[in-house]
């Protein structure tokens, strides 16, 4: 981690010496205005770098956060006679608050809901800000805002202000990008890229989402504190919508995902109408095209550009390496196959009473039972459209049943919520694979780590000791699973995976936390002969490492090569059970796979 | 007789929010996306029918028809900068929306250096200020306003019903793989469809210009509250939208009056967050799991 915070230190170097850069004379003095200015949107900005670039949430109402920050400050300092430190902590923390309820509502909210209720939000706050006089001052603004004192250190002349600023903009780098390297950072890219395959691997989305907004809201605040003092003068008309927008812009035209980028967009954007002056008047109309020119043709905004420069320049330089090609079968597929089989226990892991499912008038399932006992490879198998995979998802908590239960290890698990169902200790693929397209087969495979880890918000931004060992212990976790499995690419983004080593990825996913029972959606679907063979093999030796296994299939060598117990469904209801021998000779299988007039095939 | 005034006024104020939550219905509906723009549209039309009718004398019906369709014009050719480059991305939702959000206020910014800062006036068809219906004075442009929204729901109704390009564009939004391989041209229907959203927005904007007055940011306060008013409908019904946009103009109007005026704006967000906390799907939104 500290080589990570190394390459910060060339741009902080740079930002301290920007006073000694400028011009003097009034021309000087007003440009380090603007570069106070630029900082405190860069601290509002980083909020943004965490709420959208990492967790894939849109936000509109930064700027009433940055307006909540300043009106805290400048209300209790000017008003109230408050001290200056204690005003700027509450600066912080009722920002904080309010993006603790954004981030709540946000939990039932898609992404348009979710950017209508910040504008609303950002809305309402701007009218209370103007309106609520006798609090706020309201269009006239609070002014004689001070400046901060330490001791004897007073930070009253703009350079030792600026100062003061950039360690807090160092602060709030710090807190940013501490969050994207650590357990919790990786929850909210799953968030981001898959929000339901982020739940399954066990991550509370709720959590996830207030966690992003709040951390989101006190930079927000942070920056909005900074800028009252700075400025020591604020009036409503700077927290507006506009203003949200204007942070958004910035964050996205210098690279939402990347610190070092949105802080160039903030620099850039708020210089910009400085060096477009004959542009004066159009400078925003600028700013709209180039959110789109940014979202159509830059999606990792100006700093992804330079960064794709820099790595074309390097591999100019260096000579190619051979590419690696990765052996396909190893370590486990490699292992010979035991003469023994485990044996299934009589211990019954899961149990199915009865469940029903509806959408609407269709009864997709419609009163099945089953039990899954531990050490079992038990199948689901099925005609198109009989019910399985809606079973699955009733049983990994995607759905809730319509009536019935689902027992699990002598508990009743039916309704509860698919990250408390991993946690208790089931974990499951998806028929189309969803993996998180734009992390590394490593880190998806950290994020199914993820409910064995415990250090929250407070552990990771103060770097304590079981957070790092919590996160090598997931990384070389992953690693081995990726291994066992024989899997060599583990840097690769999953999306430029080929289909057949995506489904091992999220079979690595799944099981990396040894779940009592292993969920697998039709594994085969899609694949060719060769890869099905392989992934019968690693199904078979799953279990031979003593796994419990229940899995859907259509393809019947498949099934016929690893599963222990069989159950057949057809139109939402059990039709047959046993051994895969036994149901596949079942007349009532044959009927509902071939219809009433197979036996005249047969003749 | 103040609360039927105040009827009167809330349900014009509640037509321009249903037109343009039409719009945003019609949008989702057929792509998937949000238009963040969608508001906009009205300010544009607004200022075309300003220049038309108050600069170049037109006459004030064909300068309205022409501002539609130039409204209907400006929506083409903001789908086809816009949503067409970023089409095929997976995952476009955010995208899409982010450049509506850009194309926003681009808009806003390119008619205010077209028609500078001072807002402009469009006078009303109508001489006088107020009509006397038993004892309750109502302006006429609000009655204009309730019934021109009525005939063009009637009409949008008749269209997708009973016309065959109608059809094609309902199969176009319901089954746009189904609808290709029926030899319809999905592209052509789902530019069609921002193209009547935006004329829509468009209506809705020449519609209140003389109760407001015409300036650069009426479309996005407009745009807001429609956008609030479709999700309250449930988002994905044509039916929502309207009673949506009507609830809105109401409650937003009476809270005007009777709770405060200066937080008249945070009325529909209130509405808004009430419902999403309540009742996420809306007034006629169908509870959908997510397709996994």
């Amino acid at each position: 981690m500290a080589k990570q915070i190394l390459k910060f230190i060339p741009v902080v170097v740079l930002l301290a010496i920007i006073p000694f850069l400028l011009p003097g004379g009034r021309l000087g003095t007003y440009y380090l205005t603007l570069t106070i200015l630029s900082v405190s949107y860069a601290i509002a900005c980083l909020g943004l770098t965490v709420v959208l670039g990492y967790s894939g949430q849109v936000s509109l109402a930064q700027a009433a956060f940055y307006g909540l920050g300043s009106y805290t400050l400048a209300i209790l300092t000017v008003k109230h006679h408050w001290p200056f430190w204690p005003s700027a902590l509450l600066g912080i923390i009722i920002p904080t608050l309010f993006g603790l309820f954004l981030g709540a509502i946000s939990l039932r909210l898609t992404t348009h809901y979710l950017a209508l209720v910040t504008i609303g939000f950002q809305v309402i706050i701007s009218l209370v800000l103007n309106n609520w006089g006798t609090v706020t001052g309201g269009a006239d603004g609070i002014s004689n805002i001070p400046r901060p004192s330490i001791g004897p250190l007073a930070f009253t002349n703009d350079r030792a202000y600026y100062w003061l600023m950039l360690v807090f903009l160092c602060l709030a780098v710090y807190v940013v990008h501490r969050l994207r390297h650590s357990r919790l950072g990786n929850a909210l890219l799953a968030l981001r890229e898959d929000e339901i395959a982020a739940s399954a691997a066990g991550i509370n989305l709720f959590w996830a989402k207030v966690l992003a907004f709040s951390v989101s809201a006190a930079l927000g605040g942070l920056g909005g504190v900074l800028y009252a003092a700075g400025a020591m003068y604020i009036s409503p008309n700077i927290y507006i919508f506009d203003q949200s927008v204007l942070f958004f812009s910035m964050t996205l035209v210098g690279g939402q995902e990347s610190i070092i980028g949105t802080m160039l967009g903030a620099g850039l954007l708020t210089f910009l109408p400085e060096w477009l002056r004959f542009l004066k008047d159009y400078y925003i109309a600028v700013y709209g095209l180039l959110v789109i020119i940014v979202v159509l043709f830059l999606p990792e905004g100006l700093w992804g550009l330079v960064q794709r420069g820099v790595r074309a320049a390097l591999r100019l330089m260096k000579k190619p390496r051979p590419t690696q090609t990765a052996a396909v079968v190893e370590t486990l597929m490699s292992r010979p196959a035991s003469v023994k089989r485990p044996v299934a226990t009589d211990q019954v892991l899961l149990e199915v009473k009865d469940l029903h499912k509806h959408f609407g008038g269709i009864k997709a399932v419609n009163g099945v039972s089953f039990t899954v006992r531990k050490g079992d490879v038990a199948v689901l198998i099925g005609p198109n459209g009989s019910g399985k995979t809606t079973v699955l998802n009733v049983l990994s908590g995607i759905y809730e049943p319509t009536a019935g239960e689902v027992w699990f290890n002598g508990q009743n698990i039916s309704g509860l919520k698919p990250h408390v169902i991993n946690r208790l200790g089931i974990a499951r693929t998806f028929q189309n694979i969803r993996l998180f397209p734009e992390l590394t087969a490593l880190e998806n495979v950290i994020v199914g780590h993820y409910p064995k880890g415990r250090v929250g918000l407070a552990g990771t931004l103060l770097s304590s000791p079981r957070g790092y060992l919590e996160e090598r212990i997931a990384r070389e976790r992953a690693e081995e699973t990726l291994h066992l499995l024989g899997f060599t690419r583990i840097h690769e983004k999953a999306k430029n995976l080929p289909y057949g080593q995506q489904r091992i990825v999220e079979i690595a996913r799944a099981m990396v936390c040894q779940p009592q029972l292993l969920l697998l959606d039709e594994p085969a679907a899609g694949m060719n002969t060769e890869e099905t063979k392989e992934l019968s093999h690693l199904v078979y030796r799953l279990h031979e490492l003593g796994f419990t296994i229940l899995l859907i299939e259509h393809d019947m060598s498949f099934v016929s090569q690893v599963a222990t117990q069989a159950y057949v469904m057809d139109f939402g209801s059990k039709i047959a059970e046993g051994s895969v021998e036994e149901v596949l000779h079942n007349p009532a299988v044959i009927k509902a796979y071939l219809g009433d007039d197979a036996e005249y095939d047969y003749a | 007789m103040q609360v039927i005034q105040l009827l009167v006024t809330g349900l014009a104020v509640g037509s321009i929010y249903a037109l343009v939550a039409l719009g945003f219905v019609l949008v989702y509906t057929a792509v998937n996306v949000v238009n963040f723009a969608q508001g906009d549209f009205s300010m544009v039309a607004a200022f075309f029918m300003v220049s038309l009718v108050v600069t170049a004398h037109l006459p004030y019906a064909l300068g309205f028809v022409i501002s539609v369709i130039l409204a209907g014009i400006a929506g083409y050719l903001f789908q086809l900068g816009i949503y067409q480059p970023v089409k095929n991305r997976p995952r476009n939702f955010l995208p899409v929306m982010i450049a509506t959000v850009g194309g926003s206020i681009f808009l806003q910014h390119l008619f205010l250096i077209l028609y500078g800062p001072v807002p402009l006036q469009l006078p009303s068809v109508f001489k006088q200020q107020t009509v006397d219906l038993g004892g309750v004075h109502v302006y006429p442009q609000y009655l204009l306003i309730i019934v021109v929204t009525a005939v063009m729901v009637a009409l949008l109704n008749w269209f997708f019903e009973r016309t065959k390009l109608g059809k094609q564009m309902q199969a176009t939004a319901q089954d746009p793989t189904t609808a290709r391989l029926m030899g319809i041209n999905t592209a052509r229907m789902n530019a069609l469809t921002f193209a009547m959203s935006t004329a829509l927005g468009g209506l809705a904007g020449i519609l209140v210009a003389p109760v407001y007055m015409v300036t650069t940011t009426m479309g996005s306060l407009i745009g807001l509250k429609a956008f609030a008013a479709s999700i309250v409908g449930g988002f994905s019904s044509v039916k929502g939208a309207i009673i949506g946009g009507l609830a809105i103009g109401i409650i937003e109007t009476f809270g005007g009056t009777y709770i405060s005026g200066a937080y008249r704006d945070a009325f529909a967000f209130i509405v808004l967050v009430l419902f999403l906390i309540f009742r996420p799907y809306g007034l006629f939104g169908e509870k959908v799991s997510q397709k996994v």
